[in-house]
């Protein structure tokens, strides 16, 4: 079990690894002017010189590559800049943004708490309304709660995540005044509880309905699959209550499969959920990174999607490890 | 998520030779009618008939855009300020906003679903306009990452050893991208470079043949996985044994024998795969990395309409609408498609 984490964080650094170099190579090789964006609008040749000479653009690409992965394996961070302008970047330095100067490691730190509000409240609620919804549907197959719940998952699906959120902020902020205006200053808990949930209650059903209605529809799915098993019969033979046949026996099977699905979703989810971000304002990675793409922030858009690759890694690990404990047939080597 | 009809592979050699000969003929007949039982039940299905249906009328309107147009008498980019007795279709004191009409959003007999503000351009036209953009780039991207996908599942999984460990990586890699936040970056960047490089220009046709590419780019990884697994329990099969001992190639062998075993699976997949493009093709438009002004896509109309759906939610609601009908359509035409290839298949 030991080795075999271990071998899969060293398979994760590896992917990163890769994906950084790909990154790296592709955004960096672009005409877009990195020393332009920098000097802004009174530039001349010879300050541009002074920019690239300072931000090393003039090096060769895999120079300046070499320098950037400096600052994530040198545990004491890099030196950014040169003479005039030095500043010091700890670890785990993803160099600054060409827009506002800003270190990208604070720019993200900033940007992943909502993110993660986000995410993680979304996640919960699909989580929850999706199994109880697939699992109501598979106990009472063929009647009308069923094919309610399928319909309704149909539907779900087929929604945009774009359309949905902003009928949502039109019949309930703008028509309904049910719910204030987004302010971004309630975007953490501390905020007090009311305004938090206020803020986050229509982003989180946005970013859920998608999910909730897959998750019904496989909960369904699998939970059908299970019932039919012999372990099922053999357990209802046993003289078992039905409670305890579903929800015992029933339902933990069914769920396995779901979890690994869950994992990857919700890591996914916390490199960015852009457009929802973009609908109801909220300052986090997804924001962070459509703004850095838009701009042409290179070091910001390499940041985000560093962040976001260790999420989706790290997710695949987590689940294949939570896999292991929850099915016993699983063993892991 | 189970795709298609996996069928286990029955047990590799030791048989005498006129139970192969036995096996194959029954395995051809068996595939024949797979298809035509499939198809029998398609045509039975309501859902199936009614939504094919739908899919089949938008993409007529999408290539009948210019005739419906001209039928309705404005282009999807010509500014409008006068109707045809000469009154202005926007007031000017109100910040360009339409002047009277149905619902207030100009809505006549000459304006069917009305206009923009500001500039007023003919919504019913953008949206007819609109479909061409969503259906090129998810029919495109599909058609990319259907092709990518199989090619490299197919040569992966008959293959086998470095090349299928190799490949296998790239998979991984490609599964581990943050995909949205990639076809973000690098949608810009890559017309940037087509446009320095090669001196295309930077107008709709080298936005929606990008956005085509990187989708498909994208997206071929997941199939290919399938792909990879049905091919590995397909190369065991015996009529693939017969074929190399008669001196098939592996080229002759993988698109002759294998891929059409891999056509139910591959259907599945496309029919599944579309919806979601559609949807990614409206979100990059509406961020602003898809198809650019003035050409006309839903995805665009519905992030103009958010600096105007405060006032008058319609803007919003026509290209919602036809999003949301397409999506649909495909996805119920896709579980139309998976039930009848699949009779195992107990789901809906």
């Amino acid at each position: 079990m030991f080795n075999y984490i271990v071998r899969r964080l060293l398979q994760m650094v590896l992917i990163l690894f890769a994906i950084s170099a790909i990154t790296f190579f592709l955004f960096w090789a672009t005409p877009a002017n990195p020393a332009l964006l920098i000097c802004g609008k009174d530039c001349n040749t010879e300050r541009i010189a002074e920019v690239n000479a300072s931000y090393g653009f003039d090096d060769p690409l895999i120079v300046q590559y070499g320098r950037y992965m400096s600052g994530l394996v040198n545990p004491g961070g890099r030196e950014l800049g040169s003479e005039g302008s030095q500043e010091h970047c700890s670890w785990p330095c993803l160099d600054r943004s060409l827009q506002n100067g800003l270190q990208v490691t604070d720019s993200i730190a900033d940007a992943i708490g909502p993110t993660f509000w986000l995410a993680t409240g979304a996640a919960v609620l699909w989580l929850v309304s999706g199994v109880l919804l697939g699992l109501l549907a598979a106990l009472r197959k063929g009647k009308w709660l069923d094919k309610l719940s399928v319909g309704l998952a149909l539907f779900g699906v087929s929604f945009p995540t774009l359309v949905l959120g902003y009928l949502l902020v039109f019949v309930f902020i703008v028509k309904g005044g049910l719910l204030p205006y987004p302010d971004q200053a309630n975007s953490s808990p501390s905020a007090g509880l009311v305004p938090f949930f206020q803020f986050y209650i229509l982003p989180w059903v946005t970013l859920a309905l998608v999910n909730a209605a897959l998750y019904t529809r496989l909960t369904r799915a699998n939970m059908i699959d299970t019932m039919n098993e012999d372990f099922i019969r053999t357990a209802r033979a046993k003289g078992l209550g039905e409670r305890q046949v579903v929800f015992k026996h029933g339902l933990r099977a069914a769920l396995t499969p779901i979890v690994t699905i869950f994992g990857l979703d919700l890591g996914a989810l916390l490199g960015g959920a852009v457009i929802t971000e973009r609908i109801f304002s909220i300052q986090g990675l997804g924001k962070l990174s459509i703004d850095s793409v838009l701009g042409n922030d290179l070091p910001v858009v390499m940041g985000v999607v560093l962040v976001a690759a260790f999420f989706v890694v790290f997710a695949n690990i987590v689940v294949d490890v939570l896999y292991a404990f929850i099915d016993p047939r699983v063993r892991l080597s | 998520m189970t795709l298609g009809a996996t069928e286990a592979s029955p047990p590799d050699g030791g048989l005498p030779s006129e139970h192969i000969a036995e096996t194959a003929e029954a395995k051809q007949i068996e595939g024949r009618s797979l298809g035509q039982i499939a198809w029998a039940r398609l045509k039975k299905d309501k859902v199936a008939l009614i939504s094919a249906t739908l899919i089949l009328l938008i993409i007529a309107i999408a290539v009948l855009a210019p005739l419906i147009v001209k039928i309705s008498g404005f282009p999807p980019d010509q500014p409008n300020f006068k109707d045809s007795n000469g009154n202005d279709l926007l007031d000017t004191q109100l910040g360009g906003i339409p002047a009277g009409g149905l619902f207030g959003s100009g809505m006549s007999s000459e304006h069917w679903l009305g206009v923009e503000p500001q500039n007023g351009r003919d919504v019913f036209a953008r949206l007819v306009y609109g479909a061409r953009a969503s259906l090129l780039v998810a029919l495109g991207g599909t058609v990319v990452a259907v092709v990518l996908g199989t090619v490299v599942g197919m040569v992966a999984g008959y293959f086998r050893g470095w090349v299928d460990a190799l490949l296998s990586r790239v998979m991984d890699i490609l599964l581990s991208f943050p995909t949205l936040l990639f076809i973000l970056a690098l949608t810009p960047v890559i017309a940037d470079r087509a446009q320095s490089t090669f001196g295309i220009p930077d107008n709709n046709t080298l936005r929606m043949g990008v956005l085509i590419f990187v989708l498909g780019f994208f997206g071929w990884a997941y199939l290919a996985r399938i792909v990879r697994g049905q091919t590995l329990s397909i190369r065991e099969r015996e009529f693939i044994d017969a074929a190399r001992s008669l001196g098939a190639g592996p080229g002759y062998v993988i698109f002759r024998q294998i891929l059409p075993n891999l056509i139910p699976t591959l259907l599945v997949y496309a029919t599944l795969i579309i919806p979601t493009y559609i949807t990614a093709e409206a979100a990059l438009s509406f961020l602003g990395v898809g198809v650019k002004e003035p050409t006309a896509s839903w995805g665009r109309m519905i992030s103009d309409a958010s600096n105007w759906y405060e006032g008058n939610p319609l803007y919003l609601f026509f290209p919602g609408a036809m999003l949301f009908i397409t999506v649909l359509a495909f996805n119920l035409l896709g579980d139309s498609v998976r039930d009848a290839l699949d009779p195992r298949a107990g789901r809906s």
